[in-house]
């Protein structure tokens, strides 16, 4: 099959949307003609000008109050943060009017719009271009919150997007943009709330691993080392935490007995933590171990490279921690 | 101040201005004796005193325009014509109000008329009527976004952002400043550098008027003009309407300590129904009266009767479907 980036294929997807539905626009911070720092919209700006590629004033809480107006009327805005970091300056409008507005308005306004930008640790992009929020959007009851892992995901989980009349934040590792992956030219959508499961585990596999965005590759490579040895995994890819499928975690820690959830971010009442309750909530009786977590250290992010690798799981540190658990 | 010129109103016109302006009036009146009767749960801020600035610009809205509103916003949803019945039984938090109980008076929602929300946060209301312009303009129609705020939220980044914005991309909308002088207790001269707040509006290469809000002819006039110039692919106005609540910044507060009684008389002796009554027969005016007075009966009953809402209901419409 025809192998894209995972921008391309996520910008696939924006193209198709935007020929078929003149009620949708795009609006960030070099999104127009220069088709976006990682060109999230190139090309596009020549087949639909700015009303449809709007280049803003570096006004993050303004667009998107501005955005959460236009979606109550009629538009569909896609908002391109570049950075998902800077959305921060706009908590106010997303929480208590974007996440809120249909329920406000006993669901007689809808909120179709779709936030996008990169997350997570990696590059040296240091603690104010590394943020990865994700449990925090999926608190608030409002919003819809995807991570894709893959290329194919990517597409298939901005169709969804695009298409539904909820908000979604739409999530991209930074280090996945330019990773390949076979996408298929139809026009697939995935549905938020369906986890993959990425690598199925043998008749013996004794361990479920949860993975997300950047972790996925890292922990499918610390499953190839302990395969080496002889050791199943079954790993686990959510791609929205919320909704959050926790029948197919459930499903196979029935099977498996044992759950780690790896994550790139925070422990403190993180995405981990809400998996492991729901685990222990219903699924006492299949734990022959303690659900464990693997996070990022609860730190700012550092810059220098030893410093940034120092507070991110890597490949080594999940084969031990499926290991330390497989001991238990 | 601009000038703005075109035919005298008719007496219709001038009755019709009237009567919106008496039912939120008396609507007001009946809400703060209901907050002192124990039926209002919540918050209940009252607009009495500034009821000529929402019914001088919705006169020249339709039911397809957005509006955006404030805490402050039983006027502008009165105006741009939510049923006072719908209204008071949201306060009491009916089942038959407008929010079907979940809102109450800062979460008033009636897009059916267009009004988009009142809101308990200051500011975003700018952002989101920047957005319906937006919006009306990329889908080519000839519809309005009008945000109403107050001289506190001139103050906040989003009339900065907003304005901007609006501007740079002459997008169909209204920015309609209620300057009554203060925000709860503090003095806009105190909080702002340059308590002007239509003079701003040269800030961002738009319009600015600054108009007697307690005229509500002023009003009208000047809403108008800016409507007509939206509309017609012009861009975005400012107008700062100078106007005074007459009460309490919310029922049940105090209303003293920060402001003279003899500035809130001078205000009282300017109030809009007076002002406008004067220029009108007497016998329309108590015609007018009585059908108000009979309205606003029925609406208190209408909403003192609605049942509550189904508790089941508490959790719907958090998503979509
Ligand atoms: C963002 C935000 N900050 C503070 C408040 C609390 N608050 C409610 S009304 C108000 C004063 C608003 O003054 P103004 O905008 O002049 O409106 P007015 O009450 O005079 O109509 C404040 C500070 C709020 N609701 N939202
Ligand atoms: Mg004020």
């Amino acid at each position: 099959m025809r192998e894209l980036t995972y921008t391309a294929a996520a910008r696939e997807a924006l193209a198709a949307a935007m020929a078929k539905d003149p009620s949708i626009f795009v609006v960030g911070e070099g999104i127009g003609a220069r088709g976006g720092n990682f060109n999230t919209t190139a090309g596009l700006y020549d087949l639909y000008g700015p009303m449809r590629l709007r280049d803003t004033p570096i006004a993050e809480r303004g667009f998107i109050g501005l955005c959460a107006g236009a979606a109550m009327t009629g538009a569909r805005p896609v908002v391109d943060f570049m950075f998902l970091d800077f959305i921060l300056d706009a908590m106010g409008e997303l929480i208590n009017q974007v996440a809120k507005m249909q329920y406000m308005s006993d669901g007689r306004l809808k909120m179709p719009i779709v936030l996008r930008g990169s997350v997570g640790v990696g590059g040296s992009a240091a603690t104010h271009h590394s943020g990865n929020y994700y449990s925090i959007f999926a608190h608030i009851p409002g919003f819809r919150v995807v991570l894709p892992s893959t290329p194919y995901d990517a597409k298939g989980l901005f169709n969804t997007a695009l298409r539904g009349d909820d908000p979604v934040m739409f999530l991209e590792h930074k280090l996945l943009l330019n990773t390949k992956g076979p996408v298929p030219e139809d026009d697939y959508a995935i549905p938020f709330g369906q986890a993959s499961v990425v690598r199925e585990g043998g008749r013996d596999c004794r361990v479920t691993v949860v993975a997300l965005a950047a972790m996925l590759r890292k922990t499918l490579d610390a499953c190839d080392q302990l395969a080496k040895d002889g050791i199943s995994v079954e790993v686990i890819d959510p791609r929205t935490v919320a909704p959050l499928d926790m029948d197919t975690i459930l499903q196979s820690l029935h099977k498996t007995g044992r759950l780690l959830i790896v994550d790139e971010t925070f422990a403190p009442c993180g995405i981990g933590a809400e998996i492991a309750a729901q685990a222990v909530d219903r699924a006492l009786d299949d734990l022959d171990a303690p659900v464990k977590r693997l996070n990022g250290a609860h730190t700012p992010t550092p810059y220098s490279p030893p410093l940034e690798a120092a507070v991110i799981p890597n490949a080594a540190t999940i084969e031990q921690a499926i290991r330390d658990l497989l001991a238990e | 101040m601009t000038q703005t010129t075109g035919k005298p109103l008719t007496k219709e016109r001038l009755l019709a201005l009237y009567r919106t302006m008496l039912v939120i009036r008396r609507t007001e009146e009946q809400l703060a004796r209901a907050h002192q009767a124990g039926l209002i749960h919540g918050a209940c801020h009252t607009y009495v005193g500034e009821e000529a600035v929402a019914t001088g610009v919705c006169a020249n809205l339709r039911a397809d325009d957005a509006v955006f509103s404030t805490h402050r916003g039983h006027g502008h949803a009165l105006a741009k014509g939510v049923n006072p019945a719908a209204l008071m039984a949201e306060l009491f938090g009916r089942a038959t109000g407008v929010s079907r109980g979940r809102g109450g008076s800062m979460h008033l929602f009636a897009p059916e008329v267009g009004l988009m929300g009142t809101s308990g946060i200051v500011g975003p209301c700018i952002l989101q009527a920047a957005g319906a312009g937006y919006s009306f303009k990329l889908l080519n129609t000839d519809r309005v976004g009008v945000a109403f705020f107050g001289d506190g939220a001139a103050n906040n980044g989003a009339f900065h952002e907003g304005l901007n914005m609006a501007s740079i991309w002459k997008l169909p909308a209204l920015f309609v400043c209620e300057n009554n002088l203060y925000a709860t207790e503090v003095p806009f001269s105190q909080s702002a550098g340059n308590p002007n707040v239509a003079e701003r509006s040269a800030a961002y290469g738009m319009p600015g008027v600054l108009v007697d809000g307690n005229n509500v002819v002023k009003v009208y006039e000047a809403a108008r003009e800016a409507v007509q110039r939206a509309r017609s692919g012009g861009g975005p106005t400012l107008i700062e309407c100078r106007t005074y609540r007459t009460r309490a910044h919310s029922e049940g507060m105090r209303d003293a300590g920060y402001r003279s009684a003899d500035e809130v008389e001078a205000w009282k002796a300017r109030d809009p129904l007076k002002l406008l009554a004067a220029q009108l027969p007497a016998d329309d005016i108590a015609a007018v009266e009585s059908e108000v007075k009979a309205q606003v009966d029925a609406a208190y009953d209408f909403a003192r009767n609605s049942p509550y809402p189904d508790p089941a209901t508490a959790t719907t419409h958090v998503f979509s479907e």
